[in-house]
């Protein structure tokens, strides 16, 4: 580490001396919400976590900038063997990592050894580095790579060859996401030889295309530009998250010009933002689902008509108009409609207590109901207040003869509890992550109704199951999506799940922040962002 | 003196450890898992869920825990985090000195306008300044700290853009690797030209909501302990010799008045500690006491035992040493 | 453990509650206040007596005065508040007060979810009074017990109450009570379980310095010698002279009390929804510090008028009830 810092600071030095005169840096502030728990994406789950550590990665295939699309990465190219079953990438050569991070200066380029190691590393117990950090490689597992995995092997220094079970459409999409983040063996073994493995997971070192400097836990993450990155240096010299919890702040911040790009803005401050003069206000439809999921298990809503009376009961106008303030659309299907095979056939049940409060009656249900109505501690991207939806639930519910318990834990608690099966009815959602229907429609399958599954209406349609399993193991896009479009079908009918909404990303930038764009998926990413 | 000391230290040992079993056993008791509060909508497999409690030791009886903690605190080891896997100790250390030179500037705020304010008003007892002073202490003692938190920002930052909103340090202009981690001083070694005016403004409206309690007490105390010894007969004796009330109030009365305001200002050392939760909360502070909290709704367990720990025996301690300069300074209890 | 992380229900059964400790407590205080001043019986009615020493400061008569009129208010709310603290009227949410463009309808303006704030100020009274009087009841009544004891029984009895209650004071007080909060599931009643032990060593400690103090005077230990039984000497000896301070803290407590709870429930801990707790409200109103200022400050400000109306009296109640600060 001193070694480090004499040389950077040589180096600053000289680069002040050179340039002195006419020498700017640019320096990006995001106002970022919280502190990563280390700076390996592999090993988490969260957002936060996955934002911090990005600038220093690059996968071997990445998403688009700004959209779902699967581009090249650190694979040029990549082919599909003809029974779907081998994926072979091309890499990039010349791609450097970076040099003069914790003392470590890499002594060759990117190779196949990187990409196997980095996936060794979340499989093979017997890797180094498996146990290093708590080794919970939860995405890795989750997308069930264990399983689908028969082995990785190396062809040659520029060529890797995945070999799979079976042919696995939404393989590539995985693979960009951040989870696949390509490591350095050579910085592993190093500081392996160092002993002190544990910094692997703290200190980042990759071949995005900025380089780590410092982290102050829950205070400030810093990066600089990385001269030699492959795409070509990036425009801004300085790219820093100030991390600041509070959206209030955050907005107070980024007016004063302490932050030039935030995250997550209040609702409440979107009007504001929309005309404040020194705010860029970008926005885009999240690749998310609110919803409120009814559990069939429990009577009465075991019976359609019951189920199909509260989807009638419930304001939702008012709810995306008081707790969305205008940053989302209420949901009709359970994809949001940026998904390929979203069916804009399908239409909503409209709001009529009177229609409701009919319908209970003639399912035989006796007023007043006494039901519980779960809401989950904690703001996510698809629901800004599950809090305020539960309460204004709670008040239509009323009119309709309906008593709701409001009900809330702590959240890990809340969803697992939910997973069990002990609520009635219950808000949760879903935040897709490569932009697969299937990546949403397993969540009412059959496989996840049971005790523990994510199915949290605990909803099993035999046809509806059908219909996705179907569509999972075709690869042939016409054919998926027409699958997926009568499942839609089916799932409204049988209205195991109130939909909420799909919110909209929004993002305040400052004006002087130039070719950000917000990405669907709600990462924030800074290369090829430029500040005037 | 010395035993006085040793005493009192024998007695705050055995508190301790069973304040410790007392935080290891209740942060157990909190509903929750450190690995399910971790997971998203996604949640966890529940062969995963038992593998990764095992590794963690969660799935030992909490007694066996709780030795092999103290086992693990004996050899200086205060365990990891389970959130971040760094250790606790390690964490605190990083982040105690923005808690320190927060509690710090809110106490000097709160004494270099509350020991004056307290004097002039004993001094002026019954004018309008007397009133207004205990107006103000009044309504400080009184208020909810997170709301005047939240109306100073909007009012100091944003409508008049005085001081900064939030964080300790102007990131687009200055950068510095901590060496003390109090940025007041790093900034100063750093050298760079108006970086120790920035990390002074982004104090000044921390130190305010955090000061706005202990100086309302300081300043009550002042001046209620003033009143006293103005009332004493050698007070009277030396106005009557025909000083001149000020001359009373600096050389006589003060060093006897302030005695008691020694005790609270130590005493406010806890008030300040658990202040600066809420205060480091609103202004994005990145202090021990946000991360307890933090900690609190992560079930990190380990983190969450240490930093109440170490905060605790901080409290201890800094409270010997008030008790001990009150000693010290106070003749009459010395042979007592 | 805390099965129950439900949420209390919101209305109706709890003010009731709260309204019975009220009058109970303020029949308490008056005995109380008879009781203490009769052992020194120079001044022909202690109540008098102390009404005008009390009524001398015109800073504490205004805090009653202010006082009085809230706790009024919390009595009265269901006729006092103009609509029901949890009904929404959608069409007009986030509705200004009258002074800034409102209409009489909503006088203090609307919530997020169209609640009118008036009412769910006037009804929050009756939950932040309620949970200051029950945490000064308890932590008084447990208080006057351990601290007792402790000045009583010494030995292990001291050693062990006296230990505890400095490892509470250890921990700073809002993460103890985050944590006690945490523990048994956050709603109403546990936030006053979580304030009480908070601010339990307090009175311990007062009660027993003022009981040892008491101990040593010649009228107890004359009692003693006449064969006066333990709890007797206790409760009916001892007791009635250490009230003065602990009336005093049990004012103030009360305030401080309100202020830790609305804290708590600024955290997202206390009164669960859509209970009007006011720290819960500033909570829920704090997005809206920009476009709808109002629910913000008015919470705000209802709590602090409460807790200077009380530290007020609690003044007066100082001056009036310890003869040393006494203006001679």
């Amino acid at each position: 580490m001193p070694a480090f810092h004499a040389k950077a600071a040589l180096a600053a030095a000289m680069l002040t001396a050179l340039c002195a005169p006419s020498y700017a840096a640019k320096t990006l502030v995001y106002c970022s919400e919280g502190s990563p728990e280390n700076f390996t994406p592999a090993l988490n789950t969260t957002g936060t976590s996955f934002d911090a550590a990005r600038p220093a990665y690059n996968q071997l295939v990445e998403f688009e900038r700004g959209s779902t699309k699967v581009i090249p990465g650190l694979a040029e190219s990549w082919t599909v063997s003809d029974d779907g079953k081998e994926l072979t990438f091309k890499l990039r050569k010349g791609v450097k990592f970076h040099s003069g991070v914790n003392g470590f200066t890499p002594s060759r380029d990117f190779n196949a050894d990187d990409v196997i190691f980095t996936f060794d590393r979340m499989w093979k117990p017997e890797n180094p580095y498996h146990k290093v950090t708590g080794g919970a490689y939860d995405y890795f597992n989750d997308m069930g790579l264990p399983d689908l995995l028969v082995s990785i092997d190396k062809v040659d220094d520029h060529t890797v060859k995945f070999v799979l079970k079976e042919p696995n459409a939404p393989m590539l999409a995985n693979l960009a996401m951040d989870f696949a983040t390509i490591h350095s063996k050579e910085y592993a073994d190093f500081l392996l030889k160092k002993g002190t493995p544990e910094q692997f997971d703290q200190i980042p070192v990759g071949t995005g295309p900025f380089s780590f400097v410092n982290y102050q836990k829950d205070a400030v993450i810093r990066y600089k530009a990385f001269p030699a990155y492959f795409e070509g240096p990036s425009k801004i010299d300085n790219l820093v998250f100030a991390i600041t919890p509070d959206p209030t702040a955050r907005y107070a911040k980024l007016k004063k010009g302490e932050c030039h790009v935030m995250i997550a803005p209040n609702p409440a401050d979107i009007a504001g933002m929309k005309t404040d003069p020194a705010v860029n206000l970008l926005s885009q439809p999240g690749l998310n689902i609110a919803y409120w999921a009814f559990n069939v298990e429990k009577p009465p809503f075991d019976k359609k008509e019951v189920r199909q009376a509260f989807n009638m009961a419930i304001d939702k106008a008012s709810i995306i108009k008081d707790v969305y303030q205008g940053a989302g659309q209420g949901a009709i299907n359970p994809i949001p409609p940026t998904i390929w095979s979203y069916n804009t056939e399908v239409k909503d049940y409209a709001y009529d207590p009177e229609k409701a409060k009919a319908m209970l009656a003639a399912a035989g249900v006796t007023t007043p109901l006494d039901i519980d109505l779960w809401w989950m501690p904690v703001q996510r991207p698809y629901n800004p207040n599950a809090k305020r939806i539960a309460e204004m639930m709670q008040s239509d519910l009323a009119k309709i003869g309906v008593n709701a318990k409001l009900v809330s834990y702590e959240w890990g608690e809340y969803r697992k509890r939910m997973q069990e099966g002990e609520h009635m009815t219950g808000q949760l959602g879903w935040t897709g992550d490569n932009g697969d229907p299937d990546n949403f429609f397993f969540l009412l399958g059959c496989p996840a109704a049971r005790k523990g599954g994510q199915n949290l209406a605990k909803w099993c349609n035999k046809d509806f199951d059908a219909l996705i399993s179907k569509a999972r193991s075709s690869s042939d896009l016409a054919e998926r999506t027409k699958l997926y479009e009568q499942a839609q079908v089916i799932f409204k009918e049988d209205a195991p799940w109130f939909t909420i909404a799909h919110s909209v990303v929004y993002e305040p930038t400052r004006k002087e922040v130039v070719d950000y764009t917000v990405s669907p998926f709600g990462r924030h990413e800074f290369y090829g962002v430029e500040l005037k | 003196m010395l035993n006085l000391i040793l005493r009192r230290v024998a007695l705050t040992v055995p508190t301790f450890v069973a304040l410790m079993f007392v935080t290891f056993v209740a942060v157990r008791l909190v509903p929750g898992d450190p690995i399910e509060a971790r997971t998203g909508e996604r949640g966890i497999a529940p062969e995963r869920l038992a593998q990764l409690r095992h590794e963690l030791g969660l799935d030992q009886p909490v007694w066996r825990q709780f030795l092999d903690y103290i086992y693990g605190l004996l050899h200086g080891d205060f365990g990891v985090s389970i959130v971040t896997k760094t250790p606790v100790l390690h964490e605190f250390l990083i982040l105690f000195p923005a808690t320190l030179e927060l509690a710090f500037c809110a106490l000097v705020f709160a004494v270099v306008l509350g020991v004056p304010a307290g004097v002039l008003a004993a001094v002026k007892r019954g004018s309008v300044l007397d009133h207004s002073v205990m107006t103000v202490a009044l309504a400080g003692y009184s208020m909810p700290i997170f709301w005047w938190g939240l109306l100073l920002i909007m009012f100091m930052s944003e409508y008049l853009g005085l001081t900064p909103v939030s964080g300790r340090m102007d990131l687009i202009n200055y950068y510095f690797e901590p060496v003390t981690g109090f940025m007041l001083i790093d900034s100063l070694l750093s050298g760079q030209e108006g970086a120790f005016g920035a990390a002074a403004a982004h104090l000044v409206l921390p130190s305010i909501v955090l000061g706005t309690i202990p100086l309302a007490v300081i300043a009550r105390m002042t001046r209620s302990s003033m009143l006293e010894v103005l009332g004493e007969d050698y007070v009277r004796t030396a106005r009557a010799k025909g000083l001149s009330p000020l001359r009373v109030v600096g050389l006589h009365t003060l060093r006897n008045a302030l005695i008691p305001v020694v005790t609270v200002v130590g005493l406010q050392t806890g008030t300040l500690l658990a202040g600066a939760v809420l205060t480091e909360t609103i202004f994005a502070w990145p202090g021990v006491g946000k991360w307890l909290i933090e900690s609190i709704s992560r079930r990190d367990y380990p983190a969450l035992q240490g930093g109440i720990m170490l905060i605790s025996a901080i409290v201890i301690l800094v409270n010997l040493i008030v008790d001990m300069l009150y000693v010290a300074i106070n003749p009459r209890i010395r042979h007592g | 453990m805390a099965e129950e992380n439900a949420i209390d229900d919101p209305m109706p059964t709890a003010p009731e509650r709260f309204v019975l400790d009220a009058s109970g407590l303020s029949l308490g205080a008056a005995g109380v206040v008879v009781a203490l001043t009769e052992p020194v019986g120079e001044e022909p009615s202690p109540l008098r007596a102390f009404w005008s020493a009390f009524s001398e400061n015109r800073g504490a008569v205004l805090g009653l005065a202010v006082v009085v009129f809230i706790a009024l208010l919390a009595l009265f709310a269901p006729w006092v508040a103009p609509h029901s603290p949890i009904e929404q009227f959608r069409q007009s949410v986030l509705l200004p007060p009258v002074w800034a463009g409102g209409n009489w309808t909503f006088p203090f303006g609307t919530d997020a979810v169209g609640r009118d704030v008036l009412s769910r100020l006037i009804y929050g009274a009756r939950i932040s009074l309620g949970i200051g009087l029950s945490v000064m009841v308890v932590s008084v009544a447990l208080g006057i017990v351990l601290g007792l004891a402790a000045a009583f029984m010494r030995g292990i009895v001291e050693v062990v109450v006296m230990r505890v209650m400095d490892m509470v004071v250890a921990i700073p007080s809002l993460v103890l009570a985050i944590l006690i909060v945490a523990v048994l599931g956050p709603s109403l009643s546990n936030t006053i379980i979580a304030v009480t032990v908070v601010y339990l060593p307090r009175y311990v400690r007062l009660v027993r310095a003022a009981a040892l103090a008491e101990l040593t005077k010649e009228y107890v230990i004359a009692a003693q010698v006449a064969g006066v039984g333990r709890l007797r000497l206790m409760f009916v000896t001892v007791l009635p002279n250490c009230l003065a301070p602990l009336i005093v803290q049990a004012a103030l407590g009360i305030s401080d009390a309100i202020l830790e709870a609305a804290a708590l429930g600024f955290l997202g801990l206390g009164a669960q929804p859509p209970t009007p707790e006011w720290g819960a409200m500033l909570a829920d109103a704090r997005e809206f510090i920009r476009s709808a200022p109002w629910i913000v400050t008015l919470p705000g400000l209802a709590i602090l008028v409460t807790v200077v109306a009380i530290n007020l009296m609690g003044d007066g109640l100082r001056d009036a009830l310890d003869p040393k600060l006494r203006r001679s």
